[in-house]
C-alpha cells in the first residue's frame, strides 16, 4: 500500500525485532557457552559475551562424541530417505494418476492413511518389525498353513529372518514408509495437461518413456522441495535411531548429542561439560539450518504443499 | 478429470508395488500388531499371547500414572500450541506488511524449524539450568527462585517453552503463505474505502485466515502429542517425579524400559485414536464450516 504510516511502521519493526530476538537469543547463548571455558560458563553473573575457545570446544566435542563416524551416518540417513522418498513417491503417484484401473482410489486411500499416524505413535510394533523385517510374511505363511505345506512337501522349515537393527536399511526404510512425497507428486501430476499425454502416446512413447523423458524433467522443482524437507526431517531423527542403533559405528549425531551431557538424575551431580555440549549442539544444528536458509524457496514450497 | 491414460496395467502394478510393500511392512503390519498386542497379554513363561479383551485398557484407565501422563500431555499440547500459534500469527501479520528488511526477517523467523529437537532440548536445558548460565544468576539474586531439576512445574514450563520455540516457525510459514494468498484486490479495495492498515488486518486478513488457523490448530495439537519425544528425553527424561512424562515418552518408557509391550500397545492405540479423531475433525467439520473466499 502507498499510505504513510510512520508510527505503525515503527511498531511493526519493533514487533518483528522482538520476535527475532526471542528466536535468536537461545542460540546466541549456545554460541556464547560454546566459546568459553568451563569456569566462565559456570560464572555468576553469567558472562554474556563470546570467549575465544570456540574452535577448541568444537574440537573437544567432536572427539568426545566421536562425531567423525556419526556425521557420516547422519549424512547417509537423510540421503537415503531423500532418494528413497523421491523415487518411490514419483513412481506411486505416476501409477495412480496416469493409469485408469479400478484399484486407483483404494491405493490412493491406503497411501493417504499413512499420513495420519506418525512413527512415534506406533513405535513399539515398528521396532518389532525392524528386528525381523520378514516377520509379517512369516506370520502370514504360518497362519494360512503354507509353512506347514512347504515343510511337508520339501522338508524345508520356513524361517524367514531379516534383521534390520543396527543397519542403514533399518534406519531409512520406516522413514520412507509415509505418504508425504506421494502427495506432492500427485498434486503436480494432476496439473499435467491431457494433451501432453496424448502427444506422447501419438509419438509412440510408452508409459515408462513418458515418465522418464517428460515427467521427471518437469518435476525438478518438486524434487528440490521434497529433498529439502526430507533432508531436514531425516537429519533431525532422534527416537528411531535411538531405538534401533545400539552399535556405536551406526550411531547418528543427534542421538550422540544427548550423551554429551550426563543426566543429572543418574550421575552423582558432577558439573557437566556444558561448553562441549553446546559446541556439539552447534555442530549438529548447523547443516539443516544452512540447507533451509540456502534452499528457502523450495523449502517453503515443499512444506506448504506436503502438509509436512 | 483426466481423459488420457496409459493402458498397460502391468506397469501400473509394478510402479506402485514398492510403496505398497513398504507401507505394508512398516505401517500396516505394525499398526495391526499394536492392536493385537493391546488386546492380548504375553504369558510370563512363554507360550504365546493370551487374549484378554479390554483388560489392558481397563488397567491403564484405572492407573493414576497414566492419567497424570494424559493431563501433562494435554497441558503441554495446549500451552505450546497457544504460545507458538499466537506468536506466529502476530509475527506473520506484521511481516506481511512487507516493509524494509522483510526478506531478512522472514529468513530469521523460518530457520528454527530446521533445528533438531534434541539440540533444542539440550540448548534450553543449559539455558534454564539452575546452576550454570543465565538462570543461575536469577537463583543467585533470589535464592530458590528457579529449579527445574527438582520442581515439577518449573520443569514443565521449561519443556513448554522449548516446545513452543520449536513450533513457531512452522506456523509462521503457513500463516504468511495464507496471508499472501489473500487477493490483493480485497485489501486494495478496503484501502480505497479508507481502512487503515490495522483495520484491514482485523476486518479482512484475520477473518480470511480462519482456514489456515484451524488447519494449524489441528496440526500443532497433533504434533505436540506425538512429536515431543526428543525434547522431553534430552531435557528432563520425564521427571522430576513424572511431572513431564508426556504420553509418547511414557509409551517409550513402558515399552522399551519396562518391556510391557501390551501396556505400551494399549497406550499407542489410545494415542492413535486421539490423533485420528483430531484429523477427522479437521476434515469433517473444520474444512466445511470455514468459508473460503
Amino acid at each position: 500500500m502507498i499510505e504513510r504510516t510512520p508510527w505503525l511502521n515503527l511498531v511493526t519493526h519493533a514487533i518483528l525485532f522482538t520476535g527475532l530476538f526471542i528466536l535468536v537469543v537461545p542460540i546466541y547463548l549456545v554460541i556464547v557457552a560454546a566459546s568459553q571455558t568451563l569456569p566462565d560458563v559456570m560464572a555468576i553473573p553469567a558472562k554474556l559475551l563470546p570467549g575465544d575457545q570456540l574452535l577448541v570446544n568444537i574440537r573437544a566435542a567432536w572427539e568426545e562424541a566421536a562425531f567423525g563416524t556419526k556425521f557420516t551416518n547422519t549424512m547417509i540417513l537423510p540421503t537415503g530417505v531423500v532418494v528413497g522418498k523421491i523415487v518411490i513417491a514419483a513412481l506411486t503417484a505416476f501409477g495412480i494418476v496416469f493409469f485408469n484401473h479400478r484399484l486407483r482410489m483404494p491405493i490412493f486411500w491406503m497411501v493417504f492413511i499413512t499420513l495420519m499416524l506418525p512413527l512415534e505413535v506406533r513405535i513399539v510394533p515398528t521396532y518389532a518389525v525392524a528386528a525381523n523385517a520378514l516377520s509379517p510374511f512369516q506370520t502370514i505363511l504360518d497362519v494360512t498353513g503354507f509353512s506347514w505345506l512347504i515343510n511337508a512337501v520339501s522338508g524345508i522349515e520356513v524361517a524367514l529372518e531379516w534383521n534390520l537393527l543396527n543397519s542403514y536399511t533399518g534406519l531409512i526404510m520406516p522413514l520412507v514408509a509415509t505418504a508425504t512425497g506421494t502427495f506432492l507428486y500427485r498434486q503436480f501430476f494432476l496439473t499435467i495437461p491431457d494433451e501432453l499425454v496424448e502427444a506422447a502416446k501419438m509419438d509412440g512413447a510408452g508409459p515408462l518413456r513418458f515418465l522418464w523423458d517428460i515427467l521427471i524433467p518437469l518435476s525438478r522443482t518438486n524434487m528440490a522441495a521434497l529433498a529439502t524437507i526430507m533432508f531436514v526431517v531425516g537429519w533431525n531423527q532422534y527416537l528411531w535411531p535411538l531405538l534401533i542403533i545400539t552399535d556405536p559405528s551406526y550411531g547418528v549425531a543427534a542421538v550422540e548429542l544427548s550423551r554429551l551431557v550426563p543426566n543429572m538424575n543418574t550421575t552423582g551431580g558432577d558439573i557437566p561439560n556444558w561448553h562441549w555440549a553446546m559446541a556439539g549442539t552447534l555442530i549438529v544444528m548447523l547443516p539443516p539450518v544452512a540447507v533451509v536458509i540456502f534452499m528457502q524457496r523450495w523449502f517453503v514450497r515443499g512444506l506448504i504443499n506436503t502438509d509436512k | 478429470m483426466r481423459r488420457a491414460y496409459f493402458k498397460n496395467n502391468w506397469i501400473a502394478a509394478l510402479v506402485v508395488a514398492p510403496q505398497l510393500l513398504i507401507i505394508f511392512v512398516f505401517f500396516y503390519w505394525p499398526s495391526s500388531q499394536a492392536l493385537y498386542w493391546a488386546f492380548t497379554l504375553e504369558q510370563p513363561w512363554g507360550g504365546g499371547n493370551e487374549w484378554v479383551w479390554f483388560e489392558n485398557f481397563a488397567y491403564l484407565l484405572s492407573d493414576d500414572r497414566y492419567w497424570q501422563s494424559v493431563r501433562v500431555s494435554t497441558v503441554y499440547a495446549l500451552a505450546t500450541t497457544a504460545l507458538a500459534m499466537g506468536m506466529a500469527l502476530i509475527l506473520a501479520l506484521f511481516a506481511d506488511r512487507q516493509l524494509r528488511g522483510y526478506k531478512s526477517f522472514r529468513i530469521g523467523l523460518i530457520w528454527p524449524y530446521a533445528v533438531a529437537a534434541p539440540a533444542i532440548g539440550l540448548a534450553f536445558r543449559f539455558i534454564f539450568n539452575p546452576s550454570a548460565g543465565v538462570a543461575s544468576y536469577l537463583n543467585y539474586a533470589f535464592p530458590d527462585f528457579w529449579d527445574p531439576i527438582m520442581n515439577g512445574s518449573h520443569a514443565m514450563t521449561m519443556v513448554i517453552i522449548a516446545g513452543a520455540w520449536k513450533q513457531v516457525s512452522y506456523s509462521f510459514i503457513f500463516f504468511l503463505a495464507g496471508l499472501q494468498s489473500i487477493p490483493r484486490s480485497l485489501t486494495e479495495a478496503a484501502a480505497m474505502d479508507g481502512a487503515r492498515p490495522m483495520r484491514r488486518m482485523m476486518d479482512i486478513q484475520l477473518p480470511l485466515l480462519t482456514p489456515t488457523f484451524f488447519f494449524l490448530l489441528v496440526i500443532n495439537i497433533t504434533d505436540s502429542f506425538t512429536d515431543s519425544f526428543g525434547i522431553v528425553d534430552t531435557m528432563t527424561s520425564g521427571g522430576p517425579a513424572r511431572a513431564t512424562n508426556l504420553m509418547v515418552y511414557k509409551i517409550y518408557e513402558d515399552g522399551f524400559r519396562g518391556l510391557d509391550y501390551s501396556g505400551a500397545a494399549a497406550q499407542s492405540i489410545i494415542l492413535m485414536i486421539l490423533v485420528i479423531s483430531l484429523t477427522f475433525i479437521q476434515f469433517r467439520y473444520v474444512e466445511r464450516r470455514v468459508h473460503y473466499t
